[in-house]
């Protein structure tokens, strides 16, 4: 691994200020974590007490900015070495590496215990799990490895949704677990168009992503084949009769657009300063997507409610 | 230290503790939620 110069290994004399802390949870990845797990939440049947529900989607999130924090402690010499990151707390020189680590360790124990306690435990050790999975291995192990760390790494992710139903029932069923695979087999697709115009970043820091170590053509194919059974995980909720129709109609259209977008990127051959559009819709689309799926299944759950 | 670092220092010393209080506030406000919670389905 290159070490980057301005990472401090030793602790800094100014203090961190409060927002890098806030930094080091990747906010913007905790949207959709706690959007999932929330609407995991919520279709599971029973319902949970409203504290009790709100403590578990602090917890998923407590938890995911925990990863957030563990991995950017991990791969601080890595992010120095990139655009997208190099402004991140640790390489900018705005914290130690011993805080970042702290931080982390600490929101972790923090998160899964009151998990624990507010919910039952089996929520509690998902939630443990999914950290671990995240920071042993996928951050440490995965990535710095193989070009499919996206693929196996992408079911860190997938946790919240299964979380947030064992958290208001206390245990596992269908539903949840096809949630699970929509997120885990979305992962891929939506990563590599990602990977795909920030190649030269992942290529001069060394990591392994499949752009990097297979060429644009194949990961191009990849994101296409992939989509595939994301299609299909998306349709089985309401195929296995789990769902409505509501969920059943729109999860099918927005499917399809998905499907036409990753073909779109599958298909084509990419220019010098075309400006990666097709990719960087599909990662757009990608995001949208999940929200919008999730969001019609808790619209159609209450419906059928009704 | 320089005189105005010293200030940074402070300065985001304070903005900590701040943080760490309201935080400690809310946790405090959570587990008596929770407690009334836990309460309310044992009963």
């Amino acid at each position: 691994m290159i070490m980057a110069s301005n990472v401090a290994t030793t602790p800094n004399i100014l203090p961190a200020d409060w927002r890098d802390f806030l930094a080091l949870t990747k906010p913007s990845v905790m949207r959709l974590v706690v959007f999932t797990g929330l609407c995991g939440m919520l279709v599971a049947p029973g319902g949970i007490n409203p504290v009790l529900g709100f403590t578990a989607i602090l917890c998923i999130a407590l938890a995911a900015g925990a990863s957030g924090a563990l991995n950017q402690w991990y791969e601080a010499d890595i992010d120095a070495l990139m655009k997208r990151t190099e402004k991140r707390p640790l390489p900018a020189g705005r914290m130690d590496r011993q805080s970042a680590l702290h931080f982390g360790v600490g929101l972790s124990f923090f998160s899964v215990l009151l998990m624990g306690f507010a919910t039952n435990w089996f929520a509690a050790v998902m939630l443990a799990g999914s950290i671990l999975f995240y920071v042993i291995i996928y951050t440490m192990w995965l990535k710095p490895r193989t070009p499919q760390n996206i693929v196996i790494g992408g079911a860190a992710g997938a946790f919240p949704p299964l979380i947030g139903w064992i958290a208001a029932t206390g245990h596992v069923a269908p539903l949840p677990v096809l949630l699970f695979l929509i997120i885990f087999l979305w992962t891929p697709p939506h990563f590599w168009a990602l990977a795909l115009w920030v190649r030269p970043d992942y290529a001069a820091a060394g990591i392994p992503m499949l752009p990097v170590v297979a060429g644009e053509r194949t990961t191009r194919r990849q994101i296409f084949l992939y989509s595939i059974p994301m299609a299909a995980a998306a349709i089985a909720p309401w195929a296995m009769g789990l769902t409505g129709n509501l969920y059943g109609v729109t999860a099918a259209v927005l499917t399809a657009w998905f499907l036409y977008l990753a073909a779109k990127v599958g298909i084509r051959t990419a220019v010098e300063d075309d400006g990666m559009k097709p990719e960087k819709r599909l990662f757009a689309f990608s995001i949208l997507y999940l929200f919008l799926l999730f969001g019609i299944l808790l619209a159609d759950h209450w419906m059928m409610a009704l | 230290m320089t005189p105005q670092e010293e200030q940074i220092v402070r300065k985001r010393q304070k903005s900590r503790a701040l943080i760490v209080a309201l935080m400690l506030g809310a946790f405090v406000l959570l587990i008596y939620g929770i407690s009334i919670a836990k309460i309310a389905a044992g009963s």
